[in-house]
């Protein structure tokens, strides 16, 4: 398979695209990245995305695929049969939560990660912080259930829910130097703890946790440009 | 995955003027599937609900063989997954990329449509304006969507058909309160031809809830 039938249109610094790449090395298949500069957007995202022009797109033999959850869903069908380990689990109820808690962790995690940069003061960001730590008390519960004992959500190994959340790892840890603020804590998620250290350290995802310091750098003008749309009351 | 057979249980906890519970009848009445409905009253909300919801507390809710899963568009899929004998019934197509298409399609009526046409006929004065240009690009891209499609599912009703149930039926509803014309044939012509066609299918019109009383119960709501 040529490498220029699947093209990735992503970000470095994206959680979300970082879930198309984790899937995408699970099924170790080759592909063509395309880095968007977002500022201006590329006539490539403009054209492969003009819902949302955001990314990551995915791009097969010329088609476009976007939201990352629906890429990797799309990845796992696609290449389903090429001795890889499935990404979604077999079993539709499996299926199904996996699917509930991939939507909870993208309503309520990165949205609240967002907002704690963004708002100015330590008491705006407490709001967050107890939404972040909820997340955290339900989905490590989630996790003992999904696992069954196992490694990962997805079971033996990296799977849907796994890519899921971890993909927002780098960018937690941005929030905890930032402000100093853990919430992914032995104390209170000591199977998630464990967890995050596997999905770091697995072959489908080393690497690919954007660095932690790049990261940090960015977050700056990030935090600048989110509090800009927010004082003109703009989602940001 | 074992076909479905009279053992089966299969619940929904439902608000009858919810489009998003509505989603689950059509679904379950799509695919022939007999189910126990009950009435939630979410100010006073029952132990089941909160058993089985427990994260969100909130309808539809299905509950399968003891199993509970939440999330309109979760549900649906699951039920597509689990019934799957008859591909006449099928929500998705086979073929990843239109999977993918149809779940894109989905989360954007969730995500953009639904929300800019709510705001719209919700709107008070000063916000309506820009409230009801929104609503319409968001109609206008549905509509180039379903491009010359009987459904947006092709011949047949599909995931994305049973989700712009809110489109297909309450929209005419909230913009007649509303005063406004959103959803209307000269300004997307296609579009209400679907609606029209959907509103009309054997199946999806014993599903919907009554007109007069969604009605009725959206013009009490706009009067608090």
């Amino acid at each position: 398979m040529g490498e220029s039938e699947v093209k990735v249109i992503g970000k470095w610094s994206s959680p979300y695209a970082m879930r198309v790449k984790i899937a995408l090395r699970i099924k170790s298949i080759e592909h063509e990245h395309f880095e968007e500069t977002l500022n201006p957007k590329s006539d490539l995202l403009l054209k492969s995305n003009p819902v949302y022009a955001r990314v990551p797109v995915l791009i097969h033999h010329g088609k476009p695929i976007s939201e990352s959850l629906f890429i990797v869903e799309y990845i796992d069908e696609t290449w389903s049969n090429n001795n890889s380990p499935s990404i979604l689990p077999s079993d539709p109820y499996d299926r199904a939560i996996a699917r509930f808690w991939a939507t909870y962790i993208d309503e309520k995690w990165f949205p609240s990660m967002k907002s704690i940069i963004t708002v100015e003061t330590e008491e705006e960001r407490e709001p967050y912080y107890k939404v972040m730590e909820e997340v955290v008390e339900r989905v490590e519960e989630a996790f003992g259930k999904c696992s069954k004992g196992k490694p990962f959500f997805g079971g033996d190994s990296v799977g849907f829910l796994d890519i899921a959340f971890g993909s927002f790892l780098g960018w937690l840890h941005v929030t905890e130097s930032l402000y100093g603020r853990k919430v992914l804590v032995e104390a209170k998620a000591p199977s998630l703890v464990k967890w995050a250290e596997r999905f770091a350290d697995d072959p489908a995802v080393k690497g690919l946790i954007p660095d932690h310091d790049k990261l940090l750098e960015i977050s700056k003008p990030l935090q600048i440009k989110w509090r800009a749309l927010a004082a003109v009351g703009k989602k940001y | 995955m074992a076909s479905s057979s009279d053992n089966e249980e299969v619940r929904v906890l439902g608000k009858w003027a919810s489009p998003f519970s509505n989603r689950i009848d059509l679904a379950l009445k799509l695919k022939g599937v007999p189910y126990k409905y009950s009435e939630e009253d979410l100010a006073n909300k029952s132990l089941d609900l909160l058993k089985y919801n427990p994260v969100h507390k909130k309808v539809p809710v299905l509950v399968h063989n003891g199993n509970s899963i939440a999330e309109s568009l979760v549900i649906l899929e699951y039920i597509d997954e689990v019934w799957n004998n008859n591909n006449n019934h099928a929500f998705l197509p086979q073929d990843p990329y239109h999977r993918a298409l149809a779940r894109f399609w989905c989360k954007t009526l969730d995500d953009k449509i639904l929300p800019a046409i709510w705001n719209a006929c919700w709107s008070d004065e000063k916000g309506r304006e820009k409230a009801v240009e929104e609503a319409l690009e968001a109609l206008k891209i549905l509509q180039d969507e379903l491009k010359d499609k009987k459904f947006f599912g092709g011949e047949t009703i599909g995931l994305v058909d049973i989700a712009a149930n809110f489109i297909g039926y309450w929209v005419s509803i909230l913009q007649e309160i509303a005063g406004l014309e959103l959803l209307t044939i000269e300004k997307f012509p296609k579009l209400y031809e679907w609606s029209q066609e959907y509103i009309n299918h054997p199946v999806i019109k014993e599903g919907l809830p009554p007109r007069d009383e969604l009605f009725a119960f959206f013009k009490a709501s706009a009067k608090k």
